[in-house]
């Protein structure tokens, strides 16, 4: 904590923070606004580009906040560790749920389509057998 | 320790200088306090509360065939009737920035055993978030009350295939002598007259759809309830970290933390909160108003 820095230093560290942390929202926003048109109109960026800028900006200010701000800099490792691991678990659960959405989408319409199907029941009976049930699956359009 | 030799023999005396004190107390684990380690667990677990919401966001975002854009939805501004593409969020970000950076100074005058310091920090700390909060207050009046996104209907949204607008006899809508076209993947905004929905009727123009008339279609109706569930949460942890300062800053005035000599290690503690609210913000951002 401030024993690492001198009181100076650390006032000096809490400027430097606010610029940094301003300035990188300034330029995430600019980039919104550039590759949506807004700056040049009719001047689009690919959101391959946008995305993963937005993405890495957003995550080094949340390492900011976390190292500085809160002190984890000046933490034991194992607290450190305890604290930030777990935080792995979310990358499978990002690819898993992203991944489950994207077959939400894919199944839509035959969902839709399946939801405007009929089914139909009749029983004809066979011989001696048992009768037996058939299905007529009818569409609707 | 000498009772500790007599009771169990040197043999045993040795094997609790090799770590049995580790467990029998006297040593802090990570060499943090009993209160701030929880405190750090606890962001932990609110940090996974978040992205639960934030991947369900996603998970819906990817599910439907098309998405309000942020930066029509959110453009509107105070005192001003024209568009202002995320001008008013980023200006709520840098309040919320500049609060947690007067909280980082009245952890540092703390630890110097200030106590001026310390409250006047805060102060301008508990300013910062209930000016978040009016600002919030404003956001969702405009969307509620202006635009009447709800948890039940989002009139946001974009097309999906060209077209032109059309007037009720079904002959394309001609506004400064052009007709009122539109593009596939553009904004609109469903308004609502006298209580009544205006579903503009338009012509495809483009795509295997062309020539057909169809109606404005509502937008993805998740779209309303996430953001007021997601910016409700923030808003309420923002909420309560008011309420936690405002009393954390009337203990630090009345002198409760100079009598505990502890470097005001309770300041240290709602800060690390409040900076954590800051860091969900940053999160809360990029998912609802950049991507």
């Amino acid at each position: 904590m401030s024993a690492h820095l001198s009181y100076e230093e650390s006032k000096k560290v809490v400027f430097k923070g606010l610029i940094l942390l301003g300035v990188i929202t300034l330029i995430e926003v600019f980039i919104a606004l550039f590759g949506n048109g807004h700056v040049i109109s009719g001047f689009h960026l690919p959101k391959i580009i946008m995305y993963p800028m937005m993405i890495g900006l957003s995550l080094y200010k949340a390492y900011f906040i976390v190292y500085e701000f809160m002190h984890m800099r000046y933490e034991v490792r194992g607290l450190a560790l305890a604290v930030l691991l777990p935080m792995v678990l979310l990358i499978w659960a990002m690819i898993a749920f992203f991944n489950e959405g994207n077959a939400w989408f894919n199944y839509r319409d035959y969902v839709r389509t399946k939801n405007k199907t009929e089914v139909k029941t009749s029983i004809q009976p066979q011989g001696d057998k048992k009768p037996a049930e058939t299905l007529e699956i009818q569409e609707i359009h | 320790m000498t009772t500790d030799t007599i009771k169990h023999g040197a043999h045993e005396d040795q094997a609790h200088q090799e770590g049995g004190n580790l467990w029998g107390g006297g040593r802090e684990p990570f060499k943090a306090s009993y209160g701030k380690l929880m405190m750090w667990y606890f962001l932990l677990s609110d940090a996974f509360t978040f992205s639960g919401f934030l991947i369900s966001y996603g998970a819906l975002r990817f599910s439907m065939p098309t998405w309000p854009l942020p930066d029509h939805v959110f453009e509107t501004i105070p005192f001003y009737s024209g568009k202002a593409p995320l001008i008013f969020v980023t200006f709520m970000t840098f309040v919320l920035i500049i609060s947690s950076v007067t909280m980082v100074r009245a952890v540092q005058e703390g630890h110097r055993e200030n106590k001026k310091g310390v409250v006047f920090w805060m102060l301008l700390t508990i300013l910062g978030g209930i000016t978040f909060l009016s600002c919030q207050a404003w956001e969702w009046t405009t969307l509620l009350a202006k635009e009447h996104v709800s948890i039940h209907r989002n009139p946001f949204s974009r097309h999906m295939e060209a077209g032109v607008y059309l007037n009720e006899d079904g002959t394309p809508i001609v506004k400064d002598g052009a007709e009122e076209t539109f593009k596939k993947g553009d904004s609109y905004l469903i308004h609502k007259h006298d209580g009544e929905w205006d579903l503009r009727k338009y012509r495809v123009t483009e795509g295997p759809d062309a020539g057909q008339v169809k109606q404005l279609a509502f937008g993805p109706k998740a779209f309303g309830a996430l953001f007021f569930f997601i910016t409700g949460f923030h808003g309420f942890h923002v909420f309560s970290g008011v309420l936690f300062l405002a009393i954390i800053a009337i203990n630090a005035a009345s002198g409760v933390y100079v009598a505990r000599k502890n470097g005001y290690e309770m300041v240290e503690k709602i800060g690390l909160y409040w900076h954590f609210v800051d860091l969900v913000w940053v999160f809360v951002f990029l998912v609802f108003y950049l991507l």
